[in-house]
């Protein structure tokens, strides 16, 4: 037997984030931002209106380039995407759901894209969202925190590894936010991992997150 | 963790916008009654002289297929980008291109396949010889997938800016000048005796470079789109 690879996997940040920073159109939203986030951890995101958080979350995501500074995934440098591509699953303002199709149509499409994890399934995630009787509903007639419900039962569903949740508490009610706060558990639990924007007080039993402050 | 198969996303993606497009089975009506409302125009206009008609019934019924697919091309995208199903795809683990070459085949299929289908009719109501229709109709099998193409890029390149449906047409029309070109010749070709199928294999040749460039273009363009 040949001698383990010296480098420890667990001791690598999932992403780890150097001097990041960036302008929009020669105003610097955000500067000198470093970070690490590894397997397991959960990091917030905080800050005040327009100081960079969704920004941020769509840098991290690959829906915008980053000006300066370097982002690396698993101890590689991040230039082409194709590295991370279908760890990183991205929940925004703007939900993804078609109005005119079903909440179980909308989770089909996604998982045709990325895929399904192991022993979930669309009745059954639907379900633990609190969402059953709704599977055929069209989406345009659930309430705003539904909506947000069915864009988190993707969560549950598609295999990735690294969440990047822009206010995943917005619009949804006592049990939602317990909700959001399960699924964060199980998934740090499971080697995951998470970056959450958001303005409301998180209350996280698994352990005191990481704290990126956000300065405009 | 393994990605799906392309098929499977293809496949995904294809009934997406198929079951869109059935949800408002109105818009799908909506370009051909257009198209048969303006060629009804023509005779009014023109008077019903049959000679006069079937001269141009060739370029009419292509202006105004043409002209009909511009009304429903600006919503290719701009729903999507709207409800954030953009980003979604675009960070999915499948190749951009090849699922916005989805999104522009289930486009073809709900907009210009029932204007061809309907267009044997357009023709017939300007007294188109019956000989010529095969012609007609392979003609516009040919050229309007290339009008979706271009299209496409179009949408994509004006996402996002306001008063894109005007900007669209002027685009737009300039570069269908040679498709219409082609495809008209083809059928004045076929009408007068002569052989038509230089034009005819002309549109296939562009339709093939157009299949090939125009999601990858399409891809670039609504990743710049996204990143503003």
């Amino acid at each position: 037997m040949t001698a383990a690879p010296t480098a420890a996997p667990n001791n690598t940040p999932l992403l780890e984030a150097r001097a990041l920073s960036f302008h929009r159109q020669e105003e610097p939203v955000f500067a000198a931002l470093d970070f690490r986030l590894c397997e397991g951890e959960l990091a917030l995101i905080e800050g005040d209106n327009g100081s960079g958080k969704t920004t941020l979350m769509r840098i991290l995501a690959g829906l915008l380039h980053v000006d300066e500074g370097e982002l690396y995934w698993r101890g590689e440098p991040l230039l082409q995407r194709d590295r991370c591509i279908g760890e990183i699953l991205f929940l925004g303002h703007q939900l993804g759901l078609k109005a005119d199709l079903s909440p179980s149509e909308n989770l089909r499409i996604s998982l045709g894209l990325h895929g399904c994890r192991e022993q979930v399934s669309i009745a059954s995630a639907l379900a633990e969202i609190g969402l059953s009787g709704y599977e055929d509903e069209s989406v345009r007639r659930l309430s705003a925190g539904q909506k947000k419900r069915v864009a988190l039962a993707r969560l549950l569903l598609l295999p990735a590894t690294l969440w990047l949740l822009d206010e995943p508490y917005a619009n949804l009610d006592r049990t939602g936010i317990a909700l959001v706060n399960r699924l964060l558990e199980n998934h740090l639990a499971c080697g995951g991992a998470a970056l959450v924007a958001s303005h409301g007080t998180v209350s996280f039993h698994g352990g005191e997150p990481q704290r990126i402050r956000m300065h405009a | 963790m393994n990605p799906p198969g392309l098929t499977t996303a293809c496949a995904a993606m294809l009934r997406r916008d198929l079951t869109l497009a059935w949800r408002r089975r109105g818009d799908i009506a909506m370009p051909v009654l257009y198209a048969l409302i303006v060629t009804m125009l023509f005779p009014f206009a023109l008077g019903p002289e049959d000679t006069l008609l079937q001269r141009i019934a060739g370029g009419v019924v292509l202006v105004t297929v043409l002209l009909a697919m511009l009304l429903a091309l600006d919503a290719m995208f701009s729903s999507d980008i709207e409800d954030g199903s953009l980003e979604q795809l675009v960070l999915a683990p499948q190749p951009l291109a090849l699922m916005l070459a989805m999104k522009i085949l289930a486009h073809w299929l709900t907009t210009a396949l029932p204007l061809i289908v309907i267009a044997p009719l357009l023709a017939g109501m300007l007294h188109l010889p019956t000989a010529v229709m095969p012609v007609l109709v392979l003609a516009l099998l040919l050229s309007t997938p290339m009008l979706s193409l271009l299209g496409a890029i179009l949408v994509a390149l004006t996402a996002g800016t306001r008063r894109s449906g005007m900007l669209l047409a002027l685009m737009l029309l300039p570069l269908c000048v040679p498709v219409v070109i082609f495809a008209a010749g083809a059928v004045a070709a076929s009408q007068q005796g002569l052989p038509w199928l230089t034009p005819i294999a002309w549109l296939g040749a562009a339709l093939v470079l157009l299949l090939v460039l125009a999601p990858l273009a399409c891809a670039a363009a609504l990743r710049i789109a996204l990143d503003a």
